[in-house]
């Protein structure tokens, strides 16, 4: 299963992924000034980059933010960070079993996404989930328990990794067929427009799911009902160890929709893929479909056997890091802005490691499923099959 | 659990080995000579199949999502070095498109391999299976074919890989007429199997056991040969009760035999090796002689191939069976990502099953 031994040839030769920090620190507050960190002062500050519209007049560069929201991105990306090396670990430590798929790098889609939108609105993704999971509102402990497969699991242990679900917060999950979740997203829109909720749903898929064919289904479809469904491409430029442009004519997914119109966001900075996310529900509630292009990236290789480095450079991830990473922006910013200290935000990080030990130590603390579940939810009532005895070798059926 | 599990088939992995060394009347068979052999394991078995498939036919293309870098389980390795990359190139994970492609490709007299990188992924496919392969030679009476396709795609449990990367979905493809499916259950059975279904002129889906790409091992031929499809071989012989499988379950059925031959009963095994069209006649000659029948798969046991074969076997064999056609198989769930073990049909429930269906 390893991707390990995979050609490295020009894999970065033509990616465009270190593109200057600019902007981080233009913002039209001239001067520093403490402001105490709970304070609700609206802070204006510029995107990184400008968004690149297709068929639609792009929103403002300029931000609303405000300090509290700042420092709270921070907590919560700060916050996704460390629980996913966490599951790394734990991985490693074969405490969680099957596919496991980590996030580290493109945090502030997640949490961008969610600063922009309410609980009402959907999101469904494909497998790559837990910190979406976690901007809807999950905790850590569910999050935790389902990965090591147990009851206190999101899924009651019986997703794991890839399987992630909330329907109180409008999460959709986790779906582990590449491309599968767009479809059922123009489902979930469909209800929502139909019941006049106001309500959105983001469909997210990656940039190797944008090549399925299901895709331009969802897209026509979409177009055609005029449905209240935003397509969110995480570009993170590689579908497992394949560059984008090996599997795609055009890259330029904000483009693919064709008569959609679409926008290509900076996706590692959170404050940009808000300002993108606000303005797509305005659209899509009013006039029906949008692509948004999160352009982003994953730290960690594609999956657990990905060692994530035989088909880019060293350097390409250690440049993102530098130039581009999600959390050191916001850092800058809130340093900047004096809106709190170095060691401030340092305690913070060493807050949410106690957090993340903490959910782990009593995530394993909770059971493995009853050996019923496997017949369980399989249908509304139990499907009627029962296992039990040494090695489960006793089979007994009954009409549920 | 899941420890037990695999401790258990890394065992079996070394059975392979030696275990399998015998039945190889069809090598004798079909080789030229037999002595060449080196070890391989499966993925590298395959790896070599693909090699003499791509050099002995210069129309044969090999595609699917990263196997230009040699895909996910390396059985592409150095194949894009050795041909080029207009022979053997990355699609994008589009496998509906993939399938379709390789069957156009096909229609043009070519041999189209294309790899599904896991069998759970072989859905978004299937119409193009089922509606354009499968039927392509029958409704345009036999003007167009697309028999230069072979669909590769790894199957199976692995011991911890949840409900998409440990699926068997061969019974779907049992019910297509038109198509023939084929499932190797070691190294050397592997390459000959897969030359055959690449060369065979209908199309085939050949499912590959991934929990033995690296864990079985065995001599396998340097040269190019064929084993027969439609052929099931016996793979030890025995009296007292038949059992039938394919791929990596036999490995766990061989077990149960070895068992079950420490107290007396003697187990006849038999590899199906291709589900359809399936060698009836092997199968029924050895019920008739043993009287009794066991079919084990990782699939579903209701719907499954072995229901199949039950049925066919009650209609050639009624009076001479002697106790009911016993079925080890998964169980009616999905795959599960905990409790694998109780999902999948282990040597134990194997083991009960041929006591109880020998003391019926
Ligand atoms: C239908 C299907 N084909 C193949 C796979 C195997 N697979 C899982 S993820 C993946 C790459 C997807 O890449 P992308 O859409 O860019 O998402 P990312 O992993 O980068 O988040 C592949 C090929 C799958 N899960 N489903
Ligand atoms: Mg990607």
């Amino acid at each position: 299963m390893a991707l390990s031994h995979m050609a490295t040839s020009s894999s970065s030769s033509r990616s465009n992924l270190l593109k200057p920090l600019t902007a981080v620190l233009s913002c039209t507050l001239p001067h520093r000034r403490t402001i105490s960190s709970d304070s609700t002062t609206t802070l204006t500050i510029e995107t990184s980059v400008p968004f690149t519209a297709h068929k639609i007049d792009e929103p403002s560069r300029s931000v609303e933010t405000t300090p509290k929201e700042l420092l709270t991105f921070f907590r919560h990306m700060a916050l996704m960070r460390r629980m996913e090396i966490a599951a790394d670990s734990l991985y490693k430590a074969k405490l969680i079993r099957g596919f496991c798929h980590l996030y580290d790098g493109q945090e502030a889609v997640a949490v961008g996404m969610e600063a922009a939108i309410t609980k009402k609105d959907a999101i469904i993704t494909a497998y790559r989930d837990h910190c979406t999971f976690l901007g809807r509102g999950g905790t850590l402990l569910e999050i935790f328990a389902e990965l090591m497969g147990r009851q206190a699991g999101c899924s009651r242990g019986k997703g794991g990794s890839m399987h992630f679900y909330k329907k109180e917060f409008g999460f959709y999950g986790g779906h582990g067929i590449v491309g599968a979740q767009v479809p059922l997203g123009c489902g979930l829109a469909f209800a929502q427009k139909y019941s006049k909720d106001e309500a959105v749903t983001f469909a997210l898929y990656g940039d190797g799911a944008a090549n399925q064919g299901q895709l331009f289904e969802a897209l026509n479809i979409s177009a055609l009902w005029d449905l209240p469904a935003i397509l969110v491409c995480e570009n993170n430029h590689y579908g497992m160890g394949t560059a984008e442009w090996r599997a795609a004519k055009s890259p330029s997914y904000y483009k693919r929709g064709d008569y959609v119109p679409g926008l290509k966001v900076d996706g590692m900075d959170a404050l940009a893929v808000k300002q993108a996310c606000k303005f797509a529900k305005e659209y899509a509630l009013k006039n029906g479909p949008i692509i948004l292009e999160m352009d982003t990236y994953r730290y960690h290789g594609h999956s657990m056997s990905d060692p994530g480095s035989t088909y880019r450079t060293r350097d390409e991830i250690s440049g993102v890091r530098q130039e581009r990473d999600p959390i050191e922006r916001i850092r800058k910013l809130i340093l900047f802005h004096d809106l709190a200290t170095e060691k401030e935000l340092k305690d913070t990080e060493k807050e949410v490691r106690k957090e993340v030990d903490e959910a782990i130590a009593k995530a394993k603390e909770s059971p493995m499923p009853d050996p019923h579940e496997l017949f369980t939810n399989i249908y509304v009532k139990d499907s009627g099959l029962e296992v039990f005895g040494p090695d489960r070798k006793e089979l007994r059926y009954a009409l549920p | 659990m899941a420890g037990s599990v695999s401790g258990s088939r890394r065992i079996m992995g070394r059975l392979l080995k030696c275990g399998y060394g015998y039945g190889n009347g069809f090598l004798r068979q079909f080789s030229t000579s037999s002595s060449d052999g080196k070890s391989l394991n499966l993925y590298t078995a395959i790896n070599q199949a693909l090699h003499i498939a791509m050099e002995s036919d210069p129309r044969a293309y090999i595609f699917g999502e990263d196997v230009g870098f040699g895909g996910v389980f390396r059985c592409t390795t150095g194949l894009a070095d050795r041909f080029g990359k207009n022979r053997v190139f990355n699609t994008p994970l589009c496998e509906q498109g993939i399938v379709g492609f390789a069957i156009g490709l096909a229609a043009m007299g070519n041999r189209a391999i294309a790899e599904i990188q896991f069998a759970d992924y072989i859905f978004p496919a299937f119409d193009q299976i089922v509606n354009e392969a499968a039927k392509f030679r029958y409704r345009s009476g036999n003007q167009f074919n697309c028999g230069g396709l072979t669909i590769r795609a790894p199957y199976g449990a692995v011991g911890h890989g949840g409900h998409y990367h440990s699926q068997s979905p061969e019974a779907f493809f049992c019910h297509v007429p038109g198509l023939k499916v084929v499932i190797p259950r070691s190294p050397k059975e592997a390459k000959g199997l897969l030359l055959s279904s690449i060369r065979d002129p209908n199309p085939v889906v050949f499912f590959e056991p991934k929990w033995l790409y690296r864990l079985s091992v065995e001599e396998v031929p340097e040269h190019d040969y064929m084993l027969p499809l439609s052929e099931a071989e016996v793979i030890r012989e025995g009296n007292d009760i038949t059992l039938v499988g394919w791929g990596a379950q036999l490995s766990i059925m061989e077990q149960a035999c070895l068992d079950a031959e420490k107290d007396g009963i003697s187990c006849e095994l038999i590899d199906l090796k291709t589900l359809i069209p399936w060698d009836k006649e092997t199968v029924e000659a050895s019920v008739r002689k043993t009287g009794r029948l066991l079919i084990s798969h990782e699939a579903p046991v209701t719907g499954g191939f072995g229901a199949e074969i039950s049925a066919s076997i009650v209609e050639r064999c009624f009076l001479r069976l002697e106790a009911p056609v016993a079925r080890i198989c998964g169980l009616d769930t999905p795959f599960p990502l905990v409790f694998e073990p109780f999902y999948l049909p282990t040597k134990n429930k194997i083991l009960d099953a041929i006591k109880s269906t020998v003391n019926y």
